[in-house]
């Protein structure tokens, strides 16, 4: 029996517009275990990115429970959520939120700084151990102006990576990217997860979804459907099959 | 979260803008400097004020004649005449706390030797007036009691007389015209350069005071009573003493108005020490105003920053940053604004305090308090200033700031 990394209970979350109150989710029930690669599917208004928030600890949701790791999120404080997106989560976003002017090292280094427990030298050790882990070991000391938009989400995902997170969320975070780009992104998060890695990824794109093991898809506040994915591409081999590019 | 983490995440992110971070520093910096440099100008004349001051003497008491009443009618000061010759008698006999007393009868007019001539002040004194008023004689001699007593036309003259009526040549044994009284100069005082208000005190020419009230301006009565007290400490007693000796000798009753003034010299370097406390205020408040606007500069940056920095705070709030850790990143950030500038600023003040005092000649004072005020106030107003654009900044909420575009 795996372990449950994420379990919400009939999540509900309201938002109030001026008069208008906006039911964004509407009693969400959804169980992830470890290991697992999901998708979450929708249209733009659908709700995938409040219960993004939610999953992320950014934000609360009005009613319902929501364990991460087996911890109840409704009675933490702001700062314990802080603490717990601190040590159980990494985030990838679609517009990679790089610290400019800083190198690919320091940005992986960001999130250890909010750990007081991890003394400099395991900082810098932990995220070159990082981006070795997404193949970046020769461009440590580049900074993201000087890396191309794949490199850049690679640095994004070494710095999700180095707390060594219970799941990765990650948003859009092919949105940006070429098609090959795109291919390798999802090759590479295919080989985080084939060795273990916690995966939640919010896509609007189905091909993108078709790489990973489950679809959850979103619909006006509702999960419509559910389901394993059985014909689960490899962004390896789907690589190969590209045409050639001329390298400049 | 450890403040060793919050200065380095603060110093990297100075440091990718270093060229804002220096203009956003140089407001102090030129506030600091003006602060310290005005401030050792300000302490430095006082100082200068002080040491010219009591290079006169500081234990020196004056006596003038004060309003004068007949019959309910104020008389003007100058014309008074109640000061007398057996009031300097009393003075010596009453008064312990006075080692020397002298009086002191002026007259303003034009000396003559040969086919120069030059006007300026001839004072009739006594013997002890030279070590009152710290005269020394450079060369040749004083006069005597003999001479005083026979009204002898000698004197001595002060070093601006000899450069303008004598040049190179030795005035001891010549003979000065002053008010066609031919005077014969037996010494020349020493040098004493001007006093704190800009006074030649070398433009001077002594004789015996009798030579003077007789023969020169002839009157009975003198002008005023220079004295000394026996030290500094016995300046208050002196003046007390002073007052009710010549109180006593103008036989003034209790309730009756003082007749002249008694003035010390301790008194007028306060009064010109404050004047110049006074401008050391104003030229302080001035460079401290530059400060404000320093301060007022590094919280509009630090402001513009947290807008500009929006994504930024969103990411590093996502990545377990908590609301705190963001606070104090930005306060950090600000504080080493403002103190760097401040310690740049007052290595420059310092520095332009020198360049000023060599280049103007002004005397100048870098007191350890201003550098230390400076400084202290620099981190306050680092503080003060970067706090609310820091409460901004840990108060934003992950989700906009991280979609803040």
């Amino acid at each position: 029996m795996k372990r449950t990394i994420i379990e919400v209970r009939d999540l509900k979350k309201v938002f109030h517009v001026g008069e208008i109150t906006v039911h964004a989710l509407k009693g969400i029930n959804l169980e992830i275990k470890e290991g697992e690669f999901v998708a979450i599917m929708g249209t733009s208004g659908s709700g995938k990115s409040t219960m993004l928030n939610v999953l992320g600890c950014l934000d609360k949701p009005t009613s319902g429970s929501y364990h991460l790791d087996g911890i109840s999120m409704g009675e933490l404080s702001k700062n314990e959520l802080a603490g717990l997106r601190n040590s159980k989560l990494g985030f990838v976003f679609q517009s990679y939120n790089l610290l400019s002017r800083t190198s690919a090292l320091e940005n992986v280094e960001l999130p250890l700084f909010y750990n007081s427990k991890v003394r400099p030298k395991e900082r810098r050790e932990r995220a070159e151990a990082a981006l070795e882990a997404v193949g970046l070991t020769d461009r440590m000391h580049h900074m993201p102006n000087q890396l191309s938009g794949g490199q850049q989400q690679r640095v994004a995902i070494a710095r999700s990576l180095v707390n060594d997170p219970v799941v990765i969320l990650a948003d859009e975070a092919t949105g940006n990217l070429d098609t090959r780009t795109s291919y390798e992104i999802m090759a590479l998060l295919q080989d985080l997860n084939s060795k273990g890695k916690t995966i939640v990824f919010v896509t609007h794109e189905p091909d993108i979804a078709k790489f990973m093991t489950r679809q959850v898809v979103f619909r006006d506040g509702h999960i419509i459907r559910e389901e394993y994915v059985t014909e689960r591409n490899n962004a390896i081999e789907l690589l190969k099959s590209l045409p050639v590019e001329e390298l400049v | 979260m450890n403040y060793t983490n919050s200065v380095k995440i603060a110093l990297s992110a100075l440091k990718r803008n270093k060229f804002r971070a220096f203009l956003t520093m140089l407001g102090i910096i030129i506030g600091v400097a003006s602060v310290i440099v005005m401030l050792a100008i300000g302490q430095g004349s006082k100082k200068s004020i002080q040491d010219q001051m009591s290079g006169m003497g500081t234990n020196l008491i004056f006596a003038m004649p004060g309003a004068e009443q007949k019959g309910g009618v104020r008389m003007g000061n100058s014309d008074a005449k109640n000061l007398k010759l057996t009031d300097i008698e009393a003075i010596e006999r009453n008064c312990p706390a006075i080692s020397d007393v002298s009086p002191e009868v002026r007259s303003s007019g034009q000396a003559v030797v040969g086919n120069q001539n030059w006007p300026t002040t001839i004072y009739g004194v006594n013997t002890k007036y030279f070590n009152i008023r710290k005269y020394t004689i450079g060369s040749g001699r004083g006069f005597s009691e003999s001479e005083i007593q026979s009204y002898a036309k000698v004197c001595l003259v002060g070093q601006t007389i000899v450069e303008n009526l004598f040049g190179k040549t030795d005035p001891i044994g010549q003979t000065i015209r002053y008010k066609n009284i031919p005077l014969l100069i037996i010494g020349v005082l020493g040098e004493k350069g001007e006093n704190g208000m800009g006074q030649d005190q070398d433009d001077l020419i002594m004789a015996p005071y009798t030579t003077v009230q007789k023969r020169i301006l002839a009157i009975t009565h003198i002008q005023s009573i220079a004295a000394s007290a026996a030290s500094e400490e016995l300046n208050d007693a002196a003046i007390t003493q002073i007052t009710e000796s010549l109180r006593s000798s103008h036989k003034l009753k209790a309730g009756e108005e003082d007749d002249f003034q008694v003035r010390s010299q301790a008194e007028m370097v306060q009064m010109f020490s404050s004047i110049s406390d006074i401008m050391t205020a104003l030229l302080g408040a001035i460079s401290g105003i530059s400060l404000l606007v320093g301060g007022i500069g590094i919280m509009n940056i630090m402001y513009v920053s947290v807008t500009e920095r929006t994504r930024e705070i969103g990411l590093r709030l996502s990545v377990g940053g908590r609301g705190n850790d963001i606070l104090m990143q930005f306060l950090i950030e600000s504080i080493l604004l403002s103190v760097f500038g401040g310690v740049i600023g007052i290595s420059l003040g310092i520095l332009a305090t020198q360049i000023t005092a060599s280049i103007m000649s002004w005397p100048v004072v870098i007191s350890v308090f201003s550098v230390v005020m400076a400084f202290l106030v620099c981190s306050a107003i680092g503080i003060f200033f970067g706090w609310y654009p820091a409460r901004k900044a840990a108060g934003l909420n992950p989700i906009d700031a991280l979609r803040y575009e």
